[in-house]
């Protein structure tokens, strides 16, 4: 081979023309979904912290515009402690924030004893059976069906409890507690229990897989370990496996919880779109709870709106200012669901730091 | 000694199937590679300390020594394969026939055309047989089926992997065997043309039946090209290589002809590396 | 340890002593827990079978005697070919062609934004980034992926549709934008399916082994050479997998759509009109407190089933391309 070796090509100066041309692309293609979050926030924003220019109306207008002066802005104090309202410089979130938060109470409370005991089951006790890779499968199919058809399901099953209870409309079942009564409707109908339960459908295969990746995650030596030193499984899964899991569950746990908070289309199905002007057991702040501590078992069984739901409200309505309450509402929901999303990466972080196993 | 007979018996008989196939003995060579103070760092870790060494056209040079001394280090500098590792950089000069391979203005991508590389753990693509060999004619810009059949055509022949396959390549390279595979790779990288052909343990993965196959290859490669070659394996520098280096912590300790450097080592470390006393 | 301990015989058990199998709470309490664990397990499987209970019942056949259920009252026939929309209508049309024909332009204008950008963001970040880069876009990612819906409607009805898509071919191409477009809710989902593309095609990508990799590049490669023609290939059955689950996740997705294109059951192909998805029309049928037992309150269960045969049907291809083609790399 008397060639001589050339080390400088020139034609290969297209390739990387190419080469460089496609990292753009694809760097560009990466920075594409920030600049859409950055656009979607400064606009949504911009309509939170505005209202729209006051028409040239004909006369009769004195009380509008000195109405226009009097409130800032749609995002404003005010709208923390008021109502949905007809006038929309007098509407606000109260009933929404306070439904919202119901709902997430109610769903953790019954998402994360299932989900992870679920997930217990499936990594700790089934052996790799056939029932194993059946709810396997099954969870992975659940947690692709759209969260439509578990509205679906909700209505059915929880509002309507599959026309079981039709013939008797406004039957009620009487809990006996010690010291008191709570009245249970049957059918649910559309209150924050039917609107929890579906939710906590919806989020179940969610907080079940993330759970399982955590237990998985503990090394088998703990196990081990513990069964030497006379645990039974349940104690060595009690006070050795989950906890050690605990970081990781919690962190899928809160991300399935910002995804249900954030969820209209299955409320929408249960028919919790409507006009209400109270919150849940008619609490408004915690010192209510001690005034009524009955509310707080009345509260499921309250008819309620959702923060979702009512921005869907204003954004369907035909006045202009609705979008900019609209808008106001998303600030809110987006500054809950991010703290949520913060706190989530910062446990998952700090477990990332200090766990070596 | 009696390892020290072995040794000769092996490079004797391979000396002996040289001449049988007229494969001229490797006296009148030139140098196609020259390192010069090769200082080799990932990130603060020293793994190659003041490295110069020649290497001979077109015969078969064995970097042996135990894991971990930096040959395959040594090896990966040569193609420029390190440049991928976070943080790995160097100081000293590798001249490629006399041209610097690490100047600025070399393409590192005409430079790893010319010096082709086999890894230890065959890498077929997951594309049929005809894709992973027209691979790099294909990159390189080639686009004419014809040309590329025969380029095919030839590498796999001289790979001596064609008889096998001819019938069915458009199979997926992953139905290969192992040591298929791995001839399919060395195919792979005689298409695109190299002179020099480096391979890191090409056989360390094979049976034995296999690593025979692999040996005979290169044995028959080394008419055409400069083969540099990275094994554990003793008995196997001595069946196929001309020449024999010995890396020990990072420093090459020992460079010869094979047949003086497993017989007469002048250094006592190799003496004791191959004589097993350690490694 | 004395010595006269060693060479004495075994000592005899202690009083209490025994390995054999009994009863006691401990045990009681084990199996207890083990079948309560079980139970929240199989809630799973209740869901499933609860949805197809509530499907055949509502849908296909109705179990009660005195009740009808939606295709025993509209043949299936005319439910898959008749072309017209219009259960609220005293002339009541049942035929899903209009909401399908919704449904697969959105997702497909979706599909064609949110599956290159979000492939090509998967390969620059599992290719190109440096370590820091990757660290610090993930979190945005997900931040895109849990914004909700509704908050995607809003953007495209708001901003997508005025400032965007009117400039561009109302005022530049002449063509008529309505204010409801398939367009518009085409865009935001193809946003929101970026994260699903991204995040699982890199998952794809990276699983590529390094040496397949070092193989491409010695062979005269430049890295864009490796990427699209080495590690893109090897990663085949993932990113297929990826593109699948999320064109499924669009078809299913509702209210953005609801909110950005309408409730206008059209079988036409022009994105600039208003059109109704399987999606929108069973948010919108519910808006109108549609009471049971009517035929417009069934309808809802014959879309709902449509649209899970459909995105079940891509879930479980996208599961089995992932499982049949994935390249077995030890």
């Amino acid at each position: 081979m008397s060639v001589p070796t050339k080390l400088q090509e020139p034609h290969l100066a297209r390739r990387h023309r190419i080469g460089k041309a496609f990292e753009w692309v694809c760097c560009g293609s990466t920075w594409f979904g920030v600049v859409v979050l950055g656009v979607l926030l400064l606009s949504v924003g911009w309509k939170a912290l505005t209202w729209p220019p006051a028409k040239a109306k004909p006369a009769n207008n004195s009380t509008a515009t000195v109405d226009a002066q009097s409130t800032s802005a749609p995002l404003s104090t005010k709208f923390f402690s008021s109502y949905d309202s007809r006038k929309p410089r007098e509407a606000g979130i109260l009933a929404a924030i306070w439904g919202s938060l119901w709902l997430i109470v109610l769903v953790a409370l019954f998402s994360v004893p299932i989900g992870v005991g679920s997930a217990v089951y499936l990594e700790e006790y089934s052996n790799e059976g056939r029932l194993k890779r059946l709810i396997q499968v099954n969870l992975s199919n659940l947690a692709g069906v759209p969260s439509i058809v578990y509205a679906l399901l909700g209505m059915t099953a929880f509002v309507k409890m599959f026309g079981f209870f039709t013939k008797d409309e406004g039957k009620s079942l009487v809990i006996n507690l010690l010291f008191t009564t709570v009245d249970v409707p049957l059918p649910f109908d559309r209150t924050l229990i039917s609107g929890a339960l579906t939710l906590t459908l919806l989020v179940l295969p969610t907080v079940i897989v993330a759970s399982q990746e955590a237990l998985r995650a503990v090394p088998s030596s703990i196990r081990t370990a513990s069964y030497a030193l006379g645990a039974t499984q349940w104690q060595t899964i009690r006070y050795q496996v989950v906890p050690a899991a605990m970081p990781g569950i919690m962190t899928g746990v809160i991300l399935a919880l910002s995804r249900a908070m954030g969820e209209a289309a299955p409320l929408m199905l249960i028919g919790a779109l409507t006009y209400v002007a109270y919150t849940p057991g008619d609490i408004t702040s915690v010192s209510d709870i001690f005034k009524n501590p009955h509310g707080l078992l009345d509260a499921p069984f309250d008819k309620f709106t959702a923060l979702p739901l009512q921005i869907y409200q204003w954004i369907n309505h035909p006045r202009a200012e609705y979008a900019h309450l609209a808008a106001a509402g998303i600030m809110v929901l987006l500054t809950i669901l991010l703290l949520m999303n913060t706190f989530a990466i910062v446990i998952r972080h700090k477990f990332q730091k200090s766990t070596r196993w | 000694m009696t390892f020290m007979q072995s040794f000769t018996e092996l490079v004797h008989q391979r000396q002996q199937r040289e001449s049988a196939k007229r494969i001229r003995p490797v006296e009148t060579e030139f140098s196609k590679l020259d390192v010069r103070n090769l200082n080799f760092f990932y990130g603060e870790k020293q793994a190659l300390f003041d490295v110069s060494m020649t290497v001979a056209e077109r015969a078969v040079t064995a970097f042996i020594g135990p894991s971990g001394c930096g040959k395959s280090t040594f090896l990966r500098a040569i193609n420029r394969m390190n440049d991928i590792i976070e943080g790995a950089h160097h100081n000293g000069t590798v001249l490629l026939e006399g041209q610097e391979i690490y100047a600025p203005d070399v393409d590192v991508v005409a430079l790893r055309k010319r010096v082709g590389m086999v890894f230890q753990k065959s890498t077929p693509f997951p594309k049929s047989i005809f894709d992973n060999v027209a691979y790099g004619p294909k990159v390189a810009g080639q686009r004419n089926h014809k040309g590329l059949a025969e380029i095919v055509e030839q590498s796999l022949k001289r790979a001596a992997l064609w008889d096998e396959v001819k019938d069915r390549l458009q199979d997926s390279a992953l139905a290969l065997s192992g040591g298929q595979q791995q001839r399919l790779c060395i195919a792979r990288a005689l298409a695109t043309n190299p002179d020099v052909l480096l391979m890191d343990e090409p056989a360390s993965a094979l049976d034995p039946a296999s690593t025979s196959r692999v040996e005979d290859l290169i044995f028959e490669l080394k008419q055409n090209y400069t083969i540099v070659i990275v094994t554990h394996n003793m008995q196997q520098a001595a069946r196929i290589s001309d020449w024999t280096a010995f890396f020990y912590q990072g420093y090459l300790i020992e460079k010869d002809h094979t047949q003086k450097l497993f017989t007469t080592p002048k250094k006592k470390q190799t003496e004791d590396y191959i004589t097993g006393r350690f490694g | 340890m004395s010595l006269a301990n060693v060479a004495s015989p075994l000592t005899p058990p202690k009083a209490g002593l025994r390995l054999q199998k009994q009863f006691s709470w401990v045990r009681a309490r084990e199996a207890c827990v083990r079948a309560m664990l079980l139970g929240c397990a199989s809630l799973s499987l209740l869901t499933t079978l609860a949805i197809v209970y509530m499907f055949l019942t509502e849908a296909v056949y109705s179990v009660t005697p005195d009740t009808t259920a939606f295709f025993q009252d509209v043949s299936l026939w005319d439910f898959l070919t008749d072309t017209e929309w219009s259960p609220q209508f005293a002339d009541k049309h049942f035929g899903i062609l209009p909401l399908l024909c919704g449904t697969f332009v959105i997702a497909g204008i979706g599909s064609l934004i949110g599956l290159p950008i979000g492939l090509a963001a998967a390969i620059y970040l599992s290719e190109y980034a440096k370590p820091k880069f990757r660290r610090m876009m993930k979190p945005v990612l997900e931040v895109l992926a849990g914004i909700p819906s509704v908050v995607y409607g809003y953007f495209a009805l708001v901003f997508v549709t005025p400032y965007v898509l009117r400039p561009m071919f109302q005022s530049l191409l002449r063509i008529d934008v309505d204010i409801f477009n398939a367009m518009s809710a085409g865009v935001v989902l193809g946003v929101m399916i970026i994260p699903t593309v991204c995040s699982l095609s890199e998952d794809a990508l990276r699983a590529v082994p390094r040496g397949l990799r070092e193989a491409g590049y010695a062979l005269g490669s430049t890295k864009y050479d490796v990427s699209l023609k080495v590690v893109v290939p090897a990663a085949f059955s993932g990113i297929v997998a990826s593109f699948l689950l999320a064109i499924s996740r669009a078809i299913g997705e509702t209210m953005a759509v609801c909110i950005a294109a309408g409730q206008m059951p059209r079988l036409s192909l022009n994105p600039f009109r208003s059109m109704e998805t399987m999606t929108a029309y069973m948010v919108g049928a519910s808006l109108g407190d549609t009471p049971a037992g009517t035929i417009e309150y069934k309808s809802l269960y014959a879309v709902g089933f449509t649209l899970f045969v459909i995105t079940l049907g891509m879930n479980i291809l996208a599961n089995w391309v992932m499982n049949r083609f994935r390249e077995v790399y030890e």
